[in-house]
C-alpha cells in the first residue's frame, strides 16, 4: 500500500509542476516585456489545494482508512436501494410528477424559468440517449435538429401564421426528415468517423441557418414568434373555436413537462420493443447483429430519425419560449453540452439522463459567481467521467458487456 | 486568369496551414487509431503562445533591432509549449482508456477540447490576441498578380517543416520506431520499441507543428482567438481523411487540396458557405472511397 500510495504521490508531483509550467507562458507573460510569477503561483496553489485535497480522499478510500465513514454511508445507500425497491416504480414515478407539478406553485419565476429549461434539455438528452445510448452512434450534431424545429416552427408562425399546435407535427416532421437526409449518407460509417461527418453536417445546418437571408434572415434571426396558444370553445353564435396566447410561464412550464414526459414515455417503450433490441445489437455488435438478420441500416436510420423528431419538439417549444431564434443557439457547444449531460448521467438510463441535465443546468444556475467557468468544468466532467466512471451516475441496467470493451 | 493564379496562391498558402494541423491528426490516427478532437485545440495554443512571446519581445523592444530572432524564437517557444502540452494531454486524457472502448476515448477528447479552449478563454481572455502586422510589410507585383512576403514565408517555411517531417519519419530511426508502432503495437514492443514513448513523440511532433501553423494563422489574418481551433481543426480532419488517415504524404495532399477548394470555392462560388467545402468533402470522401486517396486497406470495423 505504501508502495502504491509512493507512485500516486510521484505523479501527482509530477504532474502539477507539468501544470505550472504550462500556466506560466499563459499567464506570467506579459505585453509590456515584464515576466510575473505570482499571479500564476496563486492560481496554481488553488488548483494544487483542491486537487489534493481530492486526491486524498481518493487514495484514502482506496486503501480503506475512510472505511469508518464510507461503510455506514454504504450501509445507509444498500438500505435506500432496499427501501426503494420495495416499493413499485410506479410509486416513484407518480411522486415524482407530483414534485414536478406542484414545483411552479411554490417557486418564483425565475425558479420556473431554469425548471423549463430543464425539461427542454431532458428532451434534447432522452432524444440524444436513443442515438447515442441505444443504438451506440456518436452524434455530434445533434442540435441542428433542435434548430430545424425551432426555425419550422418560428417560420409556419411569422409568415404563415400557423398555430403551435398545429405546426408541431410539423417540426417533428422536418427534424425526421432533416434526420433521413443526414442519416442517409452517414450511418455506413461507424464510431469516430460517424461522430465527425454527424458534426459536419450539424455545422453545415447551421450555416445554411446563418446565411439563408431570404428565409431565415440570417445572424439576425426570427423575431415575434407566437407564444403556445390554447383553444377552448366559444358557445356565442353557435360553436367555435378561439384561441387563448399562454401568457403565464406557470402554463408553459406544464406543456414543457407533458413534452418532458411524453418523450421519458417514448424512449421507455422503444427500448422495451423489437425496435429497442434490434438497436441494442446493433451497439454491442454491428456485424452480428446483422448476420442474426437485422436490418442494421434501416435500424440505424430509425435511431437517428426518432432522435432527430424529440430534439424537432423540443425546438418548437424553445422557439416558442424565447419567442425568437437565432443560428448563435445552435453551436456545436450546444450538442457537446447535451452530449455532456447524456455522459454524466449515463447512457441509456433515462432517470440518469434526467438528473445529468439537472446537475449540468440547474446547479450552475445555484453557482452563479462562476459562470465563466462553466463550460470548463463541462469540459473537465467529460473527462472524468470517462476516467473514472464511464457507466455514467446512474448506470442503465444491462446485461453482458460491450464487444469492443472484451476485445481491449 | 490573373485572378485564377492569385487565388492559387491563396490557396496554397492556406492549404500549407491545414496540411501541418492534418498531419497531427493522421499521425496519431495511424498510432493509437483515435481521433484527438483536442488537436485544434493545440493550433490555437500555438497562436496563442506566439502571440504572447512576440507581444513579450515587442515590449521588451527586441522586435525592432532583430525581427527574425524574434520570429524564429516564438516558433521555438510555441512548437515546445506544444508538444509538452500535447504529452501532458495524452498521459492525462487518454493514456488511461487506452484499452477501453472506442467511444470513451472519443468523449475524453472531445471533454479535452472543451476543457482547453476554455481554458485559453480564462487565462487570454475572450478578445482576439493582434499580431504585430509591421513585420512583412512588402509584397511581390507580378502585373496583376501580388504575393506578399508573408506568403512566401509561410509557403517556404511549411515545406521546409514538411520535408524535415518526411525526413524524420521515413530516414530516420525514430521514425522507423514509429512507423512499426503503427503497424503492430505487441510486435514492436517485442523488439524492444517503447510504444508509450513513441506516442507520447508522436502527440508532441503533431501538437509543435499544429502550432506553427496556429503562428502562421495568426500572421496571416492578424489576430488569434480561443475558439479558432474548432473550425480549422475539422478542416484539417477532412483533409487527413482525403489523403487517407494514417498517412502522411495523403495528409499533406490533402491539406493542400482542401485549402484550395476552400479558396476556389469562396472566389467562383459563395464567400459565405465557403466552410461547407470542406464539410461536403469529407462527407463524398468517406462515403465513396474511405481509404482517402492515398490510403491502403483499412479495418473494416472503422468505417
Amino acid at each position: 500500500m505504501i508502495q502504491e500510495f509512493k507512485k500516486v504521490i510521484k505523479s501527482y508531483v509530477i504532474g502539477m509542476l507539468w501544470l505550472l509550467g504550462l500556466l506560466w507562458p499563459m499567464l506570467g507573460i506579459h505585453p509590456d516585456g515584464t515576466l510575473t510569477f505570482q499571479k500564476t503561483v496563486t492560481v496554481w496553489s488553488y488548483i494544487v489545494a483542491g486537487s489534493f485535497v481530492c486526491l486524498l480522499i481518493y487514495v484514502m478510500k482506496n486503501s480503506g482508512a475512510l472505511d469508518f465513514v464510507a461503510k455506514p454511508l454504504a450501509g445507509v445507500s444498500s438500505n435506500l436501494k432496499s427501501a426503494s425497491n420495495t416499493l413499485p416504480t410506479w410509486v416513484w414515478i407518480v411522486v415524482i410528477l407530483v414534485a414536478a407539478c406542484l414545483y411552479p406553485q411554490f417557486t418564483n419565476r425565475y425558479a420556473t424559468d431554469v425548471a423549463i429549461n430543464v425539461l427542454l434539455y431532458i428532451c434534447l438528452g432522452l432524444g440524444l440517449n436513443v442515438v447515442v445510448g441505444l443504438a451506440g452512434m456518436l452524434d455530434l450534431g445533434y442540435i441542428a435538429f433542435y434548430g430545424v424545429g425551432a426555425y419550422t416552427y418560428a417560420l409556419l408562425n411569422t409568415v404563415y401564421g400557423v398555430g403551435f399546435w398545429f405546426s408541431l407535427p410539423a417540426c417533428a416532421l422536418t427534424a425526421c426528415i432533416a434526420g433521413c437526409i443526414v442519416g442517409y449518407p452517414t450511418l455506413r460509417m461507424r464510431g469516430d468517423y460517424l461522430a465527425i461527418v454527424t458534426l459536419g453536417f450539424g455545422e453545415i445546418i447551421r450555416l445554411i441557418l446563418n446565411n439563408w437571408m431570404s428565409v431565415t434572415n440570417g445572424p439576425n434571426g426570427i423575431l415575434g414568434i407566437d407564444r403556445i396558444s390554447w383553444f377552448r370553445f366559444v358557445f356565442e353564435d353557435g360553436m367555435t373555436f378561439e384561441h387563448m396566447w399562454v401568457k403565464k410561464l406557470q402554463l408553459f412550464y406544464y406543456f414543457a413537462l407533458g413534452l418532458a414526459v411524453f418523450t421519458a414515455i417514448g424512449v421507455n417503450r422503444l427500448n422495451y420493443s423489437r425496435v429497442g433490441r434490434a438497436w441494442e445489437s446493433i451497439r454491442e455488435d454491428e456485424t452480428a447483429a446483422e448476420l442474426m438478420g437485422v436490418n442494421t441500416f434501416i435500424y440505424k436510420l430509425l435511431a437517428y430519425a426518432m432522435g432527430a423528431v424529440f430534439a424537432g419538439l423540443a425546438g418548437a417549444f424553445f422557439a416558442a419560449r424565447m419567442k425568437f431564434v437565432s443560428p448563435e443557439s445552435f453551436t456545436f457547444l450546444e450538442s457537446a453540452m447535451v452530449l455532456c449531460m447524456v455522459v454524466l448521467g449515463g447512457m441509456g438510463s433515462i432517470p440518469g439522463i434526467i438528473l445529468g441535465v439537472m446537475a449540468l443546468i440547474a446547479l450552475p444556475e445555484v453557482f452563479r459567481e462562476f459562470e465563466a467557468y462553466r463550460m470548463l468544468v463541462f469540459g473537465a466532467t467529460m473527462i472524468i467521467m470517462m476516467l473514472f466512471r464511464p457507466a455514467g451516475l446512474i448506470p442503465a441496467k444491462r446485461m453482458g458487456t460491450r464487444s469492443e470493451e472484451k476485445e481491449g | 486568369m490573373e485572378y485564377f493564379i492569385q487565388q492559387l496562391i491563396n490557396g496554397l498558402t492556406l492549404g500549407g496551414m491545414y496540411a501541418l494541423i492534418a498531419l497531427g491528426y493522421t499521425m496519431v490516427y495511424g498510432v493509437i487509431q483515435l481521433i484527438n478532437f483536442a488537436h485544434g485545440e493545440f493550433f490555437a495554443a500555438g497562436g496563442y503562445i506566439g502571440a504572447i512571446v512576440l507581444a513579450y519581445f515587442a515590449g521588451v523592444g527586441y522586435m525592432e533591432s532583430h525581427p527574425i530572432i524574434c520570429l524564429t524564437a516564438s516558433f521555438m517557444i510555441a512548437m515546445a509549449y506544444c508538444a509538452y502540452l500535447a504529452i501532458g494531454v495524452e498521459k492525462i486524457a487518454y493514456k488511461p482508456l487506452r484499452k477501453q472502448s472506442r467511444l470513451s476515448a472519443l468523449l475524453s477528447a472531445l471533454g479535452m477540447s472543451i476543457f482547453l479552449s476554455n481554458g485559453m478563454m480564462l487565462t487570454q481572455g475572450v478578445y482576439d490576441a493582434i499580431y504585430p502586422s509591421e513585420l512583412f510589410q512588402g509584397r511581390f507585383d507580378f502585373g496583376m498578380i501580388s504575393v506578399s512576403y508573408l506568403q512566401v514565408t509561410i509557403v517556404t517555411l511549411t515545406a521546409a517543416l514538411l520535408v524535415g517531417l518526411n525526413i524524420l519519419v521515413f530516414k530516420t530511426k525514430i521514425g522507423m520506431a514509429m512507423r512499426a508502432t503503427a503497424q503492430d503495437k505487441t510486435m514492436s514492443a517485442l523488439v524492444a520499441i517503447s510504444s508509450n514513448r513513441i506516442i507520447s513523440l508522436t502527440f508532441a511532433i503533431g501538437a509543435g507543428l499544429a502550432a506553427s501553423a496556429g503562428i502562421m494563422y495568426g500572421l496571416y489574418y492578424g489576430s488569434v482567438k480561443y475558439d479558432m481551433g474548432f473550425v480549422p481543426g475539422i478542416k484539417a480532419f477532412a483533409a487527413a481523411v482525403l489523403g487517407g488517415i494514417g498517412n502522411i504524404t495523403g495528409a499533406m495532399l490533402g491539406g493542400l487540396i482542401i485549402g484550395m477548394v476552400e479558396i476556389f470555392g469562396a472566389g467562383y462560388i459563395s464567400g459565405e458557405y465557403k466552410d461547407v467545402f470542406a464539410f461536403i468533402i469529407l462527407i463524398a470522401v468517406l462515403y465513396f472511397k474511405p481509404t482517402g486517396i492515398m490510403g491502403e486497406n483499412i479495418d473494416d470495423t472503422r468505417v
